[in-house]
């Protein structure tokens, strides 16, 4: 949490005035009952009406001058809060967006987003309740009893006795509880993983008849928070009572030896009014001190969450300057001797890969699940580093470029089809925002996604050959199936007109004609483009100028289709497996 | 208008909250009336110090006595009140939080019958928050309800019956005066609505980018968009910035001025009594003005609470609302009453003028008719997004047909029961699905297999393999949603299940999309022993698995429009045939 507090620097001042203006309102709130005391004791006593009337105004007075303070207090507090807020979003986002696809991995994005979201929301609500209230309850708890003492130190030792006892009682159910808090969110947690994997799994569930079981798993965890959620509060309700009785207690006390004081003409009766409204000041600032502790509790817990991204360093880190030295230009990827290991795993991902592309070249790169085919095309944009060897595009080491620099010369798309909520011009023009519409349509046409576009102006009512490409994308891409969403990447990657292109077994939700042709098109594209096409099926890499065996994280073969035919075992054993059949099916 | 058909929704939720209350109603007597006592015991109080006050002269006029024996009495109301608010408050604990747990087991339940239509057309994320955040939010809304407007409403009608019973004139003062803090906290709620009405959007908007770019940040990063996304966001953020401090500020100004009014109302009590002591020639005692001050304090305090306890209480009403919604939701059709339990399938399908959409507006499947005889395999083919899973949706009744019968074994489908029709098939869909727990547990799926039965299956899914090779064997536990394991893995994972259920009918949805073709030719091999005997529906993008179907089923645009042998087919020269060939284009 206390990292954090950087992004507080420019809210100082506010930090500063804020408690003080509270500081201010609670020394007026503290006058109140000696003013009260006046008016029994001079008013009263003496029946003076106009001096009745005077402390009356003063009160009124107090009272205004209070609530100017507190207005100027409640605006500072709120603008160190919601800017202090505003800072650390921005930040963290930005830290955020600069992690590299080894952390994303390991921390998961729907933590990111509610770190993001409700946690900092969480330290906002925090940080205003303290600078709001976290030094004025104090100060009234201890302003009243330093009073009492100005009124009568016989007295005032019962404040000191009580005060402790009330702060054991409070801090105490605290302490108890907020490990059992703790427990109670865990529950939460569990009744929240059976909703939704009952939500994502409906059919499955159905399908195997385990609707009875799953109930009552269920209702195992939902009973089980609900206990834990009355043990909890079994122990928080006890506060009230407890400083009920000690407050109260305290109270007669104050009243017995007050009145021993009257007695011997110590103090007066108003003295003791005085001393009794002193008392039951505290017990409302208490109260409102152990909901602000709770709030505080909760606001570090979110800010440590918070802290604990900032701590996640992006293992790729961009070079900003420095020299390039450039070797071989001719090639467009050089990989030498490459090894990898994703974080946290035990065994290299990869193995001594080592191959070099001309420019212009195909590549297919074909294995089986979990062979590393993705592990190697992710080195080239360095979405993940290398742990031994190194990759050059271009004749430079990736680890020299400004990543921004390298990543403009790739495009790449991925396993996963996503696009973004927006028209489909904005997306396609992801990569490059200034391409003319006359370069969209090239890419769309090469991609197969000509017909994409024509369904969906349909959709909005609209026909033509070249229909307009303003439709909008909902978000995730929900409005198009899963093999319109790949067309619609590949060409996205396209109007990116890179060097560099990698499709990342992009084309496994469309049907096989639509597949041949999207093979045939991208053919033509070869001798302007570097082209890496990984897929689990020869037929989409067959004829590629050089193909790359992945198996168990290591190149097996590397060569042409036919020199792998020859050469190497996996490859042949994967080639006669899917082509004997589909040659079989041509002759029929 | 509006305003009373809301009242009229948050009566029929709050009529709603009373049903789930009702196995609660002696909690809730026992809650109400200690409430009231313990009210009423708390009033008492001050009339005693009070007294005591007054036994409290000058110097040298102090009855001692006396104000041992008040001290006493009061010593024990404290006690007394003291137990009586614990009892109280745990009453309203256990009431909350059992009603709590009853509206999410009805929710959860609810879930487990509602029609797929539903769950496929509503955002997950939106159940999911139903069940989770507005359960809470109602929860603390209850609870504060219950805590704080009982009390409130008690202590409120009870200071006034004290302070009558001592003083007519300065009770006005208190009455006259406090609504003021009333009227003014209503005054900013409705002033501050509409900016924190801009604030939720404001965060909405914030929340939806945040949630495309960093749940997307591999293609952001891909493409170099961080600038732009960062961009974006700050310009968002800023705007959040204004909003929220201008709501934030604005809001926060009830607590001041109803404290204001608050010292107002005090201060008039001070000199109002005041100069009723001096007037009344002492009948209006000094004690009785120190009461008063108490009260003065004790009957605004819930004032200032209650408008609070109101938009919390109308937020959890709101909530509940969403809820019961939910709850409410039709179930799915339950089974009939004289439904037959389907035992033993002999693999028959009949298909019979079945007519089918999903929408009235958009017609799909019509007078559709297809007779498969045990142990034929049908393949499904057509374009990506022709609408393949309807089928599957019909025959597996997650949905039902408008007309026209399905027949397993010769009965109708709409006549057995879902339960021993579902388990008849073995399905294995595109979407992986793996539940929180074991990969034993996965398996199995609650069956009482024995470790033998499993692991053959998961050898037959060529899933032994990987399994061995995980930390903890078929005992490693599986993350939420599979994070832990590879597509391929999981699909595996869904084939030894489908393996070890072996049913005598089997739906097979792009099942092996995701597997490298080494693994997968020996799967099919497995599949082909498994469909041996067992009719077949294939979802496949394969020729090969096209090729030896009975019957090829060719869908295109959610509808099917050829159906035969391939042979067949080919002859007719049809889209199928146009869809053959080009496949071989290149």
């Amino acid at each position: 949490m206390r990292k954090l507090l950087i992004y507080m620097k420019e809210y100082k001042k506010e930090c500063f005035i804020a408690p003080l203006f509270k500081l201010l309102e609670a020394s007026f709130e503290l006058i109140v009952p000696l003013v009260m005391a006046s008016i029994i004791d001079q008013g009263i006593a003496v029946s003076d009406r106009p001096h009745i009337y005077r402390m009356g105004a003063v009160l009124v007075l107090l009272a205004f001058v209070g609530l100017v303070c507190a207005v100027s207090a409640q605006y500072f507090a709120a603008r160190a809060a919601v800017g202090f807020a505003a800072k650390l979003r921005y930040a963290l986002f930005s830290h955020i967006e600069s992690l590299s696809f080894a952390e994303m991995d390991t921390v998961g994005t729907s933590t990111l987003i509610t770190r993001m979201t409700s946690d900092i929301n969480q330290v906002q609500s925090g940080v205003n309740m303290v600078l709001r209230l976290f030094l004025r309850s104090p100060f009234i708890v201890f302003g009243a009893m330093v009073m009492a003492f100005t009124v009568n130190v016989k007295a005032a030792l019962v404040f000191v006795v009580a005060i402790p006892l009330l702060s054991a009682v409070v801090f105490g159910v605290m302490l108890v509880s907020i490990p059992l808090f703790k427990k109670v969110q865990g529950g939460l947690d569990t009744v929240l993983g059976h909703t939704r994997e009952n939500l994502g799994g409906a059919r499955v569930i159905r399908a195997f008849n385990k609707e009875t079981s799953e109930t009552e798993e269920f209702n195992r965890a939902n009973g089980y928070l609900a206990d834990m959620q009355m043990v909890v509060g079994r122990i928080s309700t006890l506060m009230n009572p407890l400083t009920y009785i000690i407050i109260n207690a305290a109270t007669l006390l104050v009243i017995w030896i007050g009145g021993k004081e009257v007695y011997f003409g110590v103090i007066t009766r108003g003295e003791v009014v005085a001393l009794v409204n002193y008392m039951s000041q505290i017990l409302v600032e208490l109260v409102k001190l152990a909901n602000l502790i709770i709030l505080i509790n909760k606001a570090v817990a979110c800010g440590n969450r918070i802290e604990e991204i900032f701590e996640v360093q992006p293992s790729v880190q961009s070079k900003k300057t420095g020299a390039i030295s450039r070797g071989d230009t001719s090639f467009a990827v050089e990989f030498s001797h490459v090894s990898m290991a994703y974080q946290g795993a035990g065994d290299d991902a990869l193995t001594d890969i080592h191959f070099t592309v001309k420019k212009g070249q195909t590549v297919g790169i074909i294995g089986g699940t979990g062979s590393g085919k993705s592990s190697v095309v992710n080195l080239i944009p360095r979405f993940y580093d290398v742990s031994a060897g190194s990759v050059r595009v271009n004749g430079v080491d990736v680890r020299d470029y400004d990543l921004a620099d390298l990543r403009r010369q790739i495009g790449v798309v991925m396993q996963k089809a996503v696009l973004f909520e927006g028209a489909v011009s904005e997306n396609l023009r992801g990569g490059r925002p200034d391409a003319t519409e006359d370069e969209l349509w090239q890419a769309i046409e090469t991609a197969q996604a000509a017909d994409v576009i024509k369904s969906m102006a349909k959709r909005d009512g609209e026909e033509g050959k070249r229909p307009s490409l303003n439709a909008m994308i909902e978000q995730g891409g929900r409005n198009l199936s899963g093999g319109q969403k790949q067309r619609l990447t590949i060409a996205r990657a396209l109007v990116k007109d890179a060097d560099i292109l990698i499709l990342d077994d992009s084309a496994s939700a469309l049907d096989f004609a639509t597949d041949a042709r999207l093979r045939a098109a991208l053919k033509e594209l070869s001798g302007e483009k570097t082209i890496f096409i990984v897929s689990q099926r020869t037929s989409s890499i067959q004829f590629a100028d050089m193909i790359i065996v992945m198996d168990d994280g290591a190149a097996v073969g590397i060569g042409t289709h036919e020199e792998l035919l020859s050469g190497c075992e996996v490859y042949r054993e994967i080639y006669e497996s899917q082509f004997k059949k589909e040659a079989r099916e041509v002759q029929a | 208008m509006r305003g009373k058909a809301d009242r009229k929704g948050q009566m029929a939720t709050l009529y709603k909250v009373f049903h789930y209350m009702r196995r609660y109603i002696p909690l809730l007597a026992v809650s109400v009336v200690l409430a009231v006592v313990t009210v009423a015991l708390t009033l008492y109080f001050p009339i005693l110090t009070g007294r005591a006050i007054d036994l409290i002269i000058d110097e040298g006029l102090v009855d001692f006595e006396k104000i041992a024996a008040i001290a006493l009495q009061a010593s024990i109301v404290v006690g007394a009140t003291a137990a009586l608010q614990w009892v109280m408050n745990l009453c309203n604990n256990r009431m909350t939080y059992s009603i709590v747990r009853d509206i999410r087991r009805d929710a959860f339940d609810k879930l487990e019958h509602l029609p797929l239509s539903y769950i496929d057309s509503h955002s997950h994320g939106d159940v999911v928050s139903r069940i989770i955040a507005d359960v809470d939010t109602f929860a603390e809304g209850l609870l504060m309800g219950f805590t704080q407007l009982f009390t409130g409403l008690a202590t409120i009608a009870g200071t006034l019956l004290f302070m009558l019973t001592i003083d007519v004139r300065i009770t006005l003062v208190v009455v006259v005066l406090t609504p003021l803090s009333l009227l003014v906290a209503s005054f900013i709620a409705k002033k501050t609505y509409s900016m924190f009405q801009l604030q939720t959007k404001t965060r909405g908007e914030q929340t939806a980018l945040i949630e495309e770019m960093i749940g997307n940040q591999k293609v952001v990063q891909a493409f170099g968009h961080e600038g732009e996304a960062l961009e974006e966001f700050g310009e968002i953020n800023d705007r959040l910035e204004k909003c929220s401090l201008r709501a934030i500020f604005f809001s926060s100004l009830v607590n001041p001025t109803t404290r204001f009014i608050n010292s107002l109302v005090y201060a008039a009590v001070g000199i109002a009594g005041a100069v009723a002591v001096i007037a009344t020639g002492g009948a209006f005692t000094v004690g009785s003005l120190s009461c008063f001050l108490s009260y003065a304090n004790q009957y605004t305090k819930p004032f200032n609470e209650i408008s609070g306890v109101v938009t919390e209480l109308q937020n959890a009403l709101a909530c509940a609302a969403r809820i019961f919604e939910l709850i409410e939701e039709p179930s799915e059709k339950p089974d009939d009453k004289d439904a037959v339990v389907l035992e033993h399938a002999d693999g028959h399908v009949d298909i019979d003028h079945v007519y089918f959409s999903y929408v009235p507006t958009q017609k799909l499947i019509e007078d559709f008719n297809l007779h498969v005889k045990p142990g034929q395999r049908v393949a499904i083919v057509g374009p990506t997004g022709c609408g393949k899973t309807t089928l599957i949706n019909l025959l597996m009744r997650f949905y039902d047909a408008n007309a026209g019968t399905i027949a397993v074994s010769g009965q109708d489908i709409m006549h057995m029961t879902r339960s021993s029709l579902r388990s008849s098939y073995g399905m294995v869909l595109q979407e992986t699905w793996l539940k929180k727990g074991t990969i034993r547990e996965n398996i199995c799926m609650g069956t009482d297999a024995t470790d033998e039965e499993m692991i053959a299956a998961a050898k037959a899914a060529h899933a032994h393999g990987f399994i061995r090779r995980l930390p903890k064997g078929y005992d490693t536990p599986i993350a939420e949603d599979g994070g832990n394991l590879s597509q391929g893995q999981k699909q595996l994972l869904c084939i030894a299940r489908v393996m070890l259920a072996l049913p005598p009918m089997l739906i097979l949805d792009e099942a092996t999309s995701s597997i490298d073709t080494r693994t997968e030719i020996r799967i099919q091999k497995a599949f082909l022993a498994m469909m041996e005997g067992r009719t077949s529906f294939i979802v496949a993008h394969r020729l090969s698995t096209i090729r030896e179907a009975d019957i090829i089923l060719v869908m295109k645009e959610g509808r099917i429009i050829e159906q035969g042998s391939h042979e067949a087919l080919l002859a007719a020269d049809g889209f199928y045939a146009k869809l053959y060939n080009s496949q071989f284009a290149s």
